[in-house]
């Protein structure tokens, strides 16, 4: 039977989730961000080539990204502890939750940034503007529509892999679902967890979506 | 004169992955404050390398470049930036701000140059007033024609108040007409603000057209440079000769944008003559009566359903009073007239 307890449980849910995939989200900014501008600066084709300090960050993106999530949670326990203070619960997922997005969203505005008109830079450069002003006020202006894309593709996987922190007791929509879904084979908890998952995954991609659109110049 | 740019036996070699390539072998030229220096060869001569070491977008592999005396290999990373904002540059493809509207990409460099916001606009809007633009301040990139976008890059161009102006191929994207018009507004800059003009191009119709110097890069080398005049009489190489064969097959076209040219700003009409009007000397009655020179700036008999009609474009007197008592005159005698003021367009 669904009880009021029930329909409470559910949005407090919707709340953790939101709360952990908001946040991760933008610690994973505050890391990837400027990962991915120096991946693409450093480039060979960037405007300050330099192989050692590309290659650095390079490697470093690869190895986080092929550590398969599950792993990387249990693997960063230690620091999660150190930095919250527990391993379960919405607030301590998000630190496996950055580690994990970080590198995926460097790798994002690194796409992003290469994707900007190499003339659009060359003109700044014969303005005398140096490398923060072409960084600040050319590449992130000119990719702004595409890095508002990856922001809305990095939500979604971010949500995602917010649910399969539940495995490990991580709260959420993803938490309720594997409680009460695997565990004590309620289904109908299950099925509505996981209908709240996508339409918070859709919400989110239209309004991004949207969002890039509208403040696209380009027509 | 003083010598604003001065390149000294400039080599440039890029290494790539199949193998050294010599883009520029030992390139001197001077060019003096004032001029407008032409740069013309081949695709793939190497101009546009040529242009990028005056900046020193590029780094020569050996040689120097002076600008207004500072040979550019001795400056600090800083120096050399300020001293790019002396030296502005349009490129052929506009190389505009996509995301930025007109008035802020005219901003930019000022706002490189640390210039504070208010001052900057108050500037931006002058520039648009010279490049007619004025109504298109809030107009994103994407909104404008390629005309329209060469001459917002060259607003933002003389933002900053450079001495020398680079031009990159600025006018092979465009249509011959808009080509005009965009040499011709760097005609006036050069000829008001006395900046120097240096013009990369493969069109000799360009160099022609605006250039007083010419040199001409053929496979990374310095072929000839001199006056425009003298290489067009004398072309000495093999080089010279055939972009000045190649020139003129756009000869017929600069002839129509020529008259568009006179036409702007006169007070012109179009006169059509069918069968019954041509047994009377219309024009010349009409001179005659009115004691005013009429300059005719087309004529040309037209095939229309069979039946020829000539047709002619007139430049009247520039007073307005005379101008109606001309029209109506040639009304009376059965012409269609016609005012093709509107004529140029972007």
């Amino acid at each position: 039977m669904w009880t009021s307890d029930l329909t409470l449980m559910m949005l407090e849910g919707v709340r953790d989730t939101l709360l952990m995939t908001l946040l991760s989200t933008f610690f994973g900014y505050l890391l990837g961000l400027p990962w991915g501008i120096a991946l693409a600066v450093t480039d060979k084709t960037g405007i300050r080539p330099n192989a050692a300090v590309y290659k650095a960050l390079d490697v470093l993106a690869n190895i986080l990204r092929s550590v398969p999530f599950l792993i990387l949670l249990i693997l960063v326990m230690p620091l999660t502890r150190m930095i919250v203070g527990k391993t379960t619960g919405s607030i301590a997922t998000i630190v496996p939750l950055t580690i994990a997005a970080a590198p995926f969203i460097g790798r994002m505005i690194e796409s992003s940034i290469k994707e900007v008109d190499h003339g659009v830079v060359e003109a700044a450069q014969s303005m005398g503007a140096d490398t923060f002003t072409i960084i600040w006020k050319v590449l992130l202006v000119e990719a702004r529509t595409s890095i508002l894309v990856g922001v809305t593709i990095a939500i979604g996987t971010i949500l995602g892999y917010s649910a399969m922190a539940g495995v490990v007791g991580g709260g959420g929509l993803g938490d309720i679902a594997m409680r009460y879904g695997y565990y004590r084979y309620e289904t109908l908890i299950m099925i509505v967890s996981v209908v709240l998952l996508v339409v918070l995954v859709q919400i989110f991609q239209t309004l991004g979506m949207r969002l890039s659109v509208k403040l696209d110049k380009r027509k | 004169m003083a010598e604003m740019i001065e390149v000294h036996s400039l080599s440039k070699t890029f290494e790539t992955d199949e193998g050294r390539v010599e883009a520029l072998q030992d390139i001197s030229l001077s060019i003096e404050a004032g001029d407008i220096y032409g740069i013309i060869g081949m695709s793939g001569a190497g101009k546009s390398t040529l242009v990028r070491c005056l900046n020193f977008l590029e780094r020569p592999t050996s040689g120097t470049v002076c600008i207004g005396g500072k040979d550019l290999s001795t400056l600090s990373r800083a120096e050399l930036l300020r001293t790019r904002r002396e030296i502005s540059m349009i490129f052929q493809h506009f190389n505009l701000l996509m995301q930025k509207s007109v008035i802020d990409n005219i901003c930019f460099p000022l706002v490189i140059a640390g210039v504070k916001k208010k001052d900057a606009r108050k500037r931006a809007e002058e520039l648009l007033e010279i490049v007619e633009l004025s109504e298109k301040a809030a107009a994103y990139p994407s909104q404008l024609s390629g005309g329209q976008k060469q001459r917002v890059a060259i607003a933002r161009a003389l933002a900053a108040n450079p001495k020398i102006l680079l031009c990159d191929e600025a006018t092979s994207a465009l249509d011959p007409r808009t080509t005009q018009s965009i040499l011709q507004l760097l005609k006036e800059i050069n000829q008001k603000y006395g900046i120097t003009i240096v013009i990369i191009t493969h069109e000799m119709s360009v160099v022609r057209e605006i250039c007083s110097h010419v040199a001409i890069i053929g496979e990374g080398r310095l072929v000839e440079q001199g006056r425009v005049s003298d290489i067009f009489a004398h072309p000495k190489t093999a080089e010279a000769k055939e972009l000045i064969l190649k020139g003129s097959g756009t000869e017929r076209r600069t002839l129509e944008d020529r008259q568009r040219e006179l036409m702007k700003g006169k007070s012109c009409i179009r006169i059509v003559f069918s069968v019954n009007s041509s047994f009377e000397p219309v024009i010349a009655n009409m001179i005659l009566r009115f004691g005013q020179p009429i300059n005719i700036l087309r004529a040309d008999t037209r095939n229309v359903e069979g039946i020829a009609r000539g047709e002619m474009i007139l430049s009247l007197p520039d007073d307005p009073g005379m101008q109606e008592e001309m029209k109506a005159y040639l009304t009376e005698r059965g012409l269609a007239v016609e005012e093709v003021n509107g004529y140029v367009d972007e």
